[in-house]
């Protein structure tokens, strides 16, 4: 009994940690209907503030606590001064892209200043325990139980007693109103970053403290974990975001008592999707809601697609076919190899997120079951290596299709909150499913390709080959584009409820969707996994998703040349440059926000 | 037999009842208008016929049988088309485009009739583009283009723009060629004039009498009245979720409870629907 006690306190005071993040997305939701991926990173930046206080200018803790709240509330104005106010007015789904730029650029550039490795963040407290009932309750413990209920009286007295509380209230519950009222709604939002900040970065630092332990990386955890939290008690309800992160904290708790540490997150996903498909407005949202507004024309910029006729898109491939002859280093072909492996990616996901309009943020899960697929069946079945590729297009066709299936009823921003969790639950399958997966340790000795017994290893060979996939793959997509499948999930995208009066069943053609994108990644992940001969949990990650994003946004949304452009664009060149691994991802970062805020159409245009 | 017949459809938004018992029924080949003033609930009494909202009570049969509470996309299967009130166009799909999704429903070589395997069937045949599939899809380009030159210079021109370059008036006119593509047995029309001018609304009462007079079942809500008497066979009043009044348009226009409901919002309306009944009535 005693553990038990000990893991509902743990739990609570995880909730708590959790509950801090929660409410400042749940508040920032509420007055600009954003979800706000930068949060995590505020969150880490807040935990090195702490650190810095702490191991270098040895601030009491009261100091630090005030220099950590301040120096995030500035930040949170920095994100959205810069970041957000210049998208008032465009799509609905740019500042929510731009908080993931926002998130990648953050997060490497802590990286950069503080290095990846891990650091100690020490408590500052006297390290004294007490017994209660069969548990006991640290300082810490006091501490950040304390902090939990400071913040939400504190926040609960401005919202309820305060001029600018009464305005921010105003501001969720109608914008427009509120500004003809005469609310600063601008004030408001910079407010409400701050605040949400502020509570961000002391989250971070107390979960440092709690652990005694801070990374670069845990920015990403963050942010799904408020995320969660905020969904489960209902998406902008701010007492809701509290219970809600309780409830998380107490059953991740539970589930570590129960499976152990490696489960720990699966829950968290799990409890996220099931909330999601059973009350998608949170637990406590009232029945049955009106239905919501039309996303027609607001939620994909509308351009006119750059028109590429059919003799130059052979043109190119023609050119690309005799480049090998041409270039003689290999290192220039295995570079444009990789370029048009990820085009099999962002063909993939220019589909869905592009025409379907369903923003994925869980592909690379795609490419793992494909490369885990293909691998796999070499490996252990001894089925030969073309084969085994072409199975892992079917695999993952069909396998994405089911796991994506709870996201079809979902729209907007859900989908996107959604497909991020799918995503995660697949990797934390591949971790934890030891006897199929090989853990932790991966897969080893993964043969290369070869093609009815005639090896493919030559530089060359393995071009020729990915290109030709990819032309193929391309191909077929354009001419499935221009059926009546194209015009139904273009109608679906545009306006879903406008396309079900017309009998477009949404469920069918979104699986439909997911089965073609889906083939594609898996051919992509198979082949991948053979070019590598190792591949592990950590192969195909989130970073993954977020790349293939930016590729079909570069590209522009839906056009499948775009998509392969973007490719070669965002992989082949910082290849040529050798630009440093953690620049990469920086670049990736600001090209995404450069693309949202001067050229939301992308290179080609919508199609 | 009615083709459609609505009885007792009730539907409350948490205190408020927006749809309070609505008893309605069109026969084939008729014509009928909902009118009201704003709030009274047509637009809610739409969503419910249509399937974009579940009525709280109540039934809705079309043609005898029971279609209560079915999705839109199974009603789009039994030729049942709206538009709404609104205007919602896709966006980036061309004129045409939008025209053809309308006939999406009546694809029968490109979606095979068979539970799940249909789907991957469905897919299939868009990738191979057999001579069936072809020649259909030829067969409805050529139906939608004939529909939008029904428009005449106004969508003509515009075919291949997409439809977000469209002006208001023009983008209610691609609404009604993609509800007619579905070559719709009943036809709801949700303020079909609502933002044009007084060409325009004369342009869509032509055409809304043309197809008529071609045979095609109507129920329409719109608020301009001259409209409304010129065109109904019937007319139903609604206020505050009720009907109020129903019958031939000139039994209507003298209805004391009709004229109350108008009247009771001529400080609000600064006299527009009382003059506009009186004109109606001339």
């Amino acid at each position: 009994m005693t553990s038990w006690l000990d893991h509902t306190i743990n739990g609570l005071i995880v909730g708590n940690i959790y509950a801090l993040l929660a409410v400042g997305l749940a508040l920032i939701f509420g007055v600009s209907r954003l979800i706000n991926f930068a949060h995590g990173s505020v969150y880490v930046v807040g935990a090195y503030i702490g650190w810095v206080a702490v191991a270098h200018l040895h601030t009491p803790l009261p100091v630090t606590i005030l220099l950590v709240a301040a120096g995030s509330a500035l930040l949170g104005l920095l994100i959205e001064r810069f970041g957000l106010r210049p998208l008032q007015g465009s799509t609905k789904i740019a500042p929510l892209l731009a908080t993931i730029g926002i998130s990648f650029v953050l997060d490497q550039i802590v990286q950069i200043v503080f290095t990846p490795d891990p650091r100690a963040l020490p408590s500052q407290l006297p390290d004294w325990r007490f017994q209660i009932g069969g548990g006991t309750i640290g300082a810490l413990d006091i501490l950040i139980a304390a902090i939990g209920f400071t913040s939400a009286v504190l926040l609960f007295g401005f919202l309820r007693f305060t001029k600018l509380g009464w305005a921010v209230r105003a501001t969720a519950q109608d914008r427009d109103a509120a500004r003809q009222m005469g609310v600063d709604v601008d004030q408001v939002n910079r407010i409400v970053f701050a605040i949400a900040s502020a509570l961000g970065g002391l989250s971070g630092l107390l979960v440092g403290m709690y652990y005694n332990y801070i990374d670069p990386a845990m920015s990403f955890q963050a942010t799904l974990k408020g995320v969660v939290a905020e969904v489960v008690g209902g998406v902008g309800n701010i007492p809701g975001a509290i219970v809600g992160s309780l409830i998380l904290g107490l059953v991740e708790s539970y589930g570590i008592a129960l499976l152990g540490t490696s489960y720990r997150n699966l829950f968290a996903f799990i409890l996220l999707v099931v909330i999601l498909v059973l009350r998608p407005n949170g637990l406590f949202a009232s029945k049955r809601q009106l239905p919501p507004e039309p996303l027609t024309g607001t939620f994909i910029a509308p351009s006119k697609p750059v028109p590429l006729p059919t003799p130059a898109l052979l043109a190119a491939l023609a050119v690309a076919a005799v480049l090998p002859l041409v270039i003689a280093q290999p290192y220039l072909l295995q570079t444009l190899t990789n370029a048009w492996l990820y085009a099999l990616l962002g063909i993939s996901l220019t589909l869905i997120a592009g025409t379907v309009g369903q923003i994925s943020l869980g592909h690379a899960a795609l490419l793992a079951i494909g490369g885990y697929t293909s691998a796999l069946l070499t490996l252990d079945l001894g089925v030969p290596v073309g084969l085994s590729i072409l199975a892992a297009g079917f695999v993952a066709a069909g396998l994405g299709t089911l796991l994506a299936w709870p996201a079809f009823r979902l729209r907007g921003h859900y989908v996107t909150i959604a497909t991020l969790a799918i995503g995660e639950i697949v990797s934390l399958a591949i971790l934890n499913w030891e006897s199929l997966t090989r853990g932790p340790i991966g897969v080893f000795g993964i043969p290369p390709i070869s093609l009815f017994g005639y090896p493919i290893e030559s530089a060359r060979a393995v071009y020729w080959f990915t290109l030709a996939i990819l032309a193929v793959l391309a191909a077929l997509q354009l001419r499935l584009l221009r059926s009546h499948l194209g015009r139904a999930w273009r109608a679906v995208r545009d306006d879903d409820v406008a396309a079900r009066s017309y009998g477009i069943a949404l469920d069918r053609y979104k699986a439909l969707a997911f089965i073609t994108g889906g083939f594609a990644a898996g051919i992509s992940g198979g082949v991948t996994s053979h070019l590598y001969s190792f591949i592990n949990h950590e192969t195909f990650n989130a970073q993954l998703s977020i790349l293939a994003l930016t590729i079909v946004i570069l590209g522009g949304m839906g056009n499948v040349f775009g998509a392969i452009v973007g490719s070669v664009l965002l992989i082949g060149l910082p290849e040529v440059f050798r630009v440093a691994a953690e620049y990469r991802v920086l670049i990736y970062g600001l090209v995404l926000l450069l693309l949202i805020r001067f050229r939301p159409q992308g290179l080609f245009g919508t199609v | 037999m009615p083709l459609l017949e609505v009885s007792g459809l009730v539907r409350r938004f948490g205190g408020v009842t927006a749809v309070g018992g609505v008893d309605l029924s069109v026969e084939e080949g008729r014509l009928v208008s909902v009118i009201g003033p704003n709030g009274a609930g047509k637009t809610t009494l739409f969503n419910l016929i249509t399937g974009l909202d579940r009525p709280d009570e109540g039934k809705v049969s079309f043609d005898g049988a029971d279609i209560t509470g079915f999705a839109p996309e199974k009603l789009a299967h039994l030729r049942l088309a709206r538009t709404f009130q609104h205007g919602r166009v896709f966006a980036n799909l061309s004129v045409l485009g939008n025209v053809l999704v309308g006939a999406h429903a009546r694809l029968r070589a490109a979606r095979p009739r068979l539970p799940v395997l249909g789907a991957l069937g469905e897919l299939a045949l868009a990738l191979i583009q057999p001579g069936s599939v072809r020649r259909e899809e030829a067969a409805l380009r050529a139906e939608a283009l004939a529909i939008i030159a029904r428009f005449g210079e106004r969508l003509l021109p515009r075919q291949d723009q997409p439809a977000y370059s469209l002006s208001y008036a023009n983008r209610r006119r691609v609404e009604i060629a993609r509800a007619l593509a579905l070559s719709p047995r009943l036809l709801l029309l949700d303020e079909p004039t609502a933002g044009m001018n007084q060409t325009e609304t004369a342009e869509m009462q032509a055409l809304i009498a043309e197809l008529k007079a071609s045979g095609l079942t109507i129920l329409l809500i719109e608020h301009k009245l001259d409209m409304v008497m010129s065109l109904s066979d019937e007319v139903v009043v609604m206020d505050d979720g009720k009907v109020i009044a129903r019958g031939l348009p000139q039994a209507v226009r003298h209805d004391p409870a009709v004229i109350e409901a108008y009247l009771g919002h001529r400080e609000v309306g600064g006299g527009a629907a009382e003059k506009a009944l009186a004109e109606a009535a001339e």
